[in-house]
């Protein structure tokens, strides 16, 4: 089949559908970039939200965890830890965090471990904070179910 | 070797590979962590292997493309490189700001590591395979904007190809997605959706004319086979990896609070992702079909078909398994994507690095007929090993994600992440041990590397 198409063809499909990939795929991103503050109210995106978020990553949290589907498998997905383990209260849920993280790393032998961050009380509420945020992102309703 | 400038490769080469050796060391430490919650805790926390393990992946396909690239352009723009002592200088940077970063990695903790490397002035860590601190950030676009003015530098003064122009159009396009890497905006959605700007366009659009280029060389160099025709296969290989692959970024921007357009975009474009990868197979099954030559090297042209069979299996099939929007909602961070990413990197771009070297190295080392048939015998076993190990460990994974979504997402009687692994260590096992066997493949591969030649 590729008898029929010649070597300037091939270079013409190249460029002329690269170029039409890239612009449409650009136009989207645009739109996307515009519609992302609605769908992630993020206008409830306190000061405590954007700290949780910095700690997040200071941690390296992603290196273990996956946070709405990406990241690492080695332990469990957050973006519905705050109804799983909160059942979708607030205060349940900082009770819940406050609790877990000062108890890391577990005894339990050779489960899995997370290491102890050594946070404040302070910085696990902040921590909490995004997660609750992250929980409340229109993201197509994903995940599935509870247990994520 | 036609120009002597070529030999700057061989450091990059041999560096790629102990680079390589380290990155599934450390696989296989993580695969016993799986298993064994206390092996290497707290010593070495499960995400420090896995920096280390991804960002050795990446350094050490950065090495292969320039010595790659260090090695083809002379022959390819019949000159000498523009600068030698510049490819040199910049691989001694490369690989010490790389062994300081992993050393920083495995002796600080992460978080002391950001305040020491000044990230509050520019917050860049913490993000999925962009865990680098800020100055090996900045040390990578210094040596990326050395390689990349080296290439073009040398071409511009030289002979202009098919290859050389899809090499640079690459290079370029590498350095520039990598700059989304500096930007890490407060809002996490904005901030995961530009994060695949440097990860999904360099692993399924920019890499893909690197890998495509080397390809069409080493095609060229074994089969003999007119330039011009393989030019237009090169062509439509990168047209379709182009549409493809830019508009298939759409598949990760499903479920991540981006809209629902790109449910239908992300689908159609990346059902189409594995075409381009198809037609390699083509490609190279053709070239070989039609060869003018018989080269000696037998083992180069193996691992270009190897190439593009593998990438086929691992970028085209495992990724086609789990793109569609509807199958995503399911699969989506569970170890099916992890089981797509080890054999697509591994086919795509550790097998072309194989490629190149098994190609090159012979050439650089005094053997311009490839090495000794028992060598090479030795060489194909290796080959063997290698593939069979990373397929297993890939079933593997396919086996642990498929029971993953059964535990915890299909049906009403859901497990508990927690619970529903332990209930899939046999498998996890199982990857472990075809881990090992991928480890073994290689070191028998380096033992090839050593076999005496007879002298003539």
């Amino acid at each position: 089949m590729t008898e029929r198409i010649t070597k300037s063809m091939a270079k013409n499909i190249y460029y002329g559908g690269g170029l039409f990939a890239l612009l449409i795929f650009l136009g989207l991103s645009f739109d996307t970039v515009q519609q992302i503050p609605k769908r992630s109210n993020q206008i409830n995106m306190s000061e405590s939200v954007v700290a949780g978020k910095a700690l997040w990553e200071k941690n390296n949290c992603v290196g273990c965890h996956t946070l709405i589907g990406e990241g690492a498998y080695y332990a469990p997905e957050l973006m519905n830890v705050f109804q799983r383990r909160g059942d979708g209260h607030e205060a349940n849920f900082k009770n819940y965090m406050q609790g877990w993280m000062a108890a890391q790393p577990l005894s339990e032998p050779n489960r899995r471990k997370m290491p102890q961050f050594n946070l404040n009380a302070q910085e696990v509420n902040s921590l909490a904070d995004f997660l609750i945020w992250t929980s409340k992102v229109n993201a197509n309703k994903w995940p599935p179910t509870i247990e994520g | 070797m036609k120009y002597s400038s070529q030999a700057v490769a061989k450091p990059y080469f041999i560096f790629a590979l102990v680079l390589l050796a380290g990155e599934i060391l450390f696989g296989l430490l993580m695969a016993v962590q799986y298993l064994y919650g206390d092996f290497l805790f707290p010593l070495i926390p499960f995400n420090v292997l896995r920096m280390v393990h991804t960002n050795l992946l990446i350094v050490l396909i950065l090495f292969g493309f320039m010595g790659a690239t260090y090695y083809l352009i002379p022959e390819e723009a019949e000159r000498e490189l523009w600068s030698p002592k510049l490819a040199i200088i910049t691989f001694w940077v490369f690989a010490a700001a790389g062994v300081a970063t992993i050393l920083g990695y495995l002796f600080v903790p992460y978080a002391t590591l950001t305040e020491l490397t000044f990230n509050n002035l520019l917050p860049t860590m913490g993000r999925e395979f962009l865990e680098q601190p800020l100055p090996t950030k900045v040390g990578i676009v210094l040596v990326v904007v050395s390689y990349v003015l080296n290439t073009a530098m040398t071409v511009l003064k030289g002979r202009r190809t098919v290859i050389t122009t899809v090499l640079i159009t690459g290079l370029l396009g590498l350095a520039v997605f990598f700059l989304f890497a500096f930007y890490v905006p407060e809002n996490l959605i904005v901030d995961k959706f530009l994060w695949w700007f440097t990860v999904h366009l360099w692993v399924e659009a920019t890499w893909e004319l690197i890998l495509g280029a080397i390809l069409a060389f080493v095609l060229i160099k074994v089969t003999g086979v007119d330039r011009e025709h393989i030019d237009k296969w090169l062509y439509l290989i990168i047209a379709m990896t182009m549409v493809s692959g830019i508009l298939g970024t759409g598949h990760h921007f499903f479920y991540m609070g981006a809209p629902e357009y790109w449910l239908w975009i992300g689908s159609i474009a990346s059902a189409a992702e594995p075409l381009p990868f198809f037609f390699m197979i083509l490609f190279a099954y053709t070239m070989t079909k039609e060869r003018r030559i018989e080269h000696n090297n037998r083992m180069a042209l193996t691992w270009a078909k190897g190439t593009a069979v593998m990438a086929f299996l691992g970028a085209g099939v495992w990724g086609f398994i789990h793109t569609l929007a509807p199958v995503n909602m399911f699969t989506h961070g569970t170890q099916l994507t992890a089981a797509h990413g080890h054999l697509a990197f591994y086919g795509a771009y550790i097998m072309i690095i194989f490629t190149i070297i098994s190609y090159a190295m012979p050439i650089l080392r005094g053997r311009p007929y490839g090495n000794s048939q028992k060598a090479q015998n030795l060489e194909l076993k290796a080959f063997w090993m290698m593939n069979i190990g990373m397929l297993g460990l890939t079933l593997a994974l396919t086996t642990a994600g498929i029971i993953q979504i059964l535990d915890q997402r299909v049906g009403t009687e859901l497990i508990g992440f927690m619970e529903s692994q332990a209930s899939i260590a046999g498998v996890y096992t199982i990857r472990a041990f075809f881990g090992v066997l991928v480890f073994v493949g290689l070191l028998t591969y380096f033992a090839s590397f050593f076999v005496k030649e007879k002298v003539k």
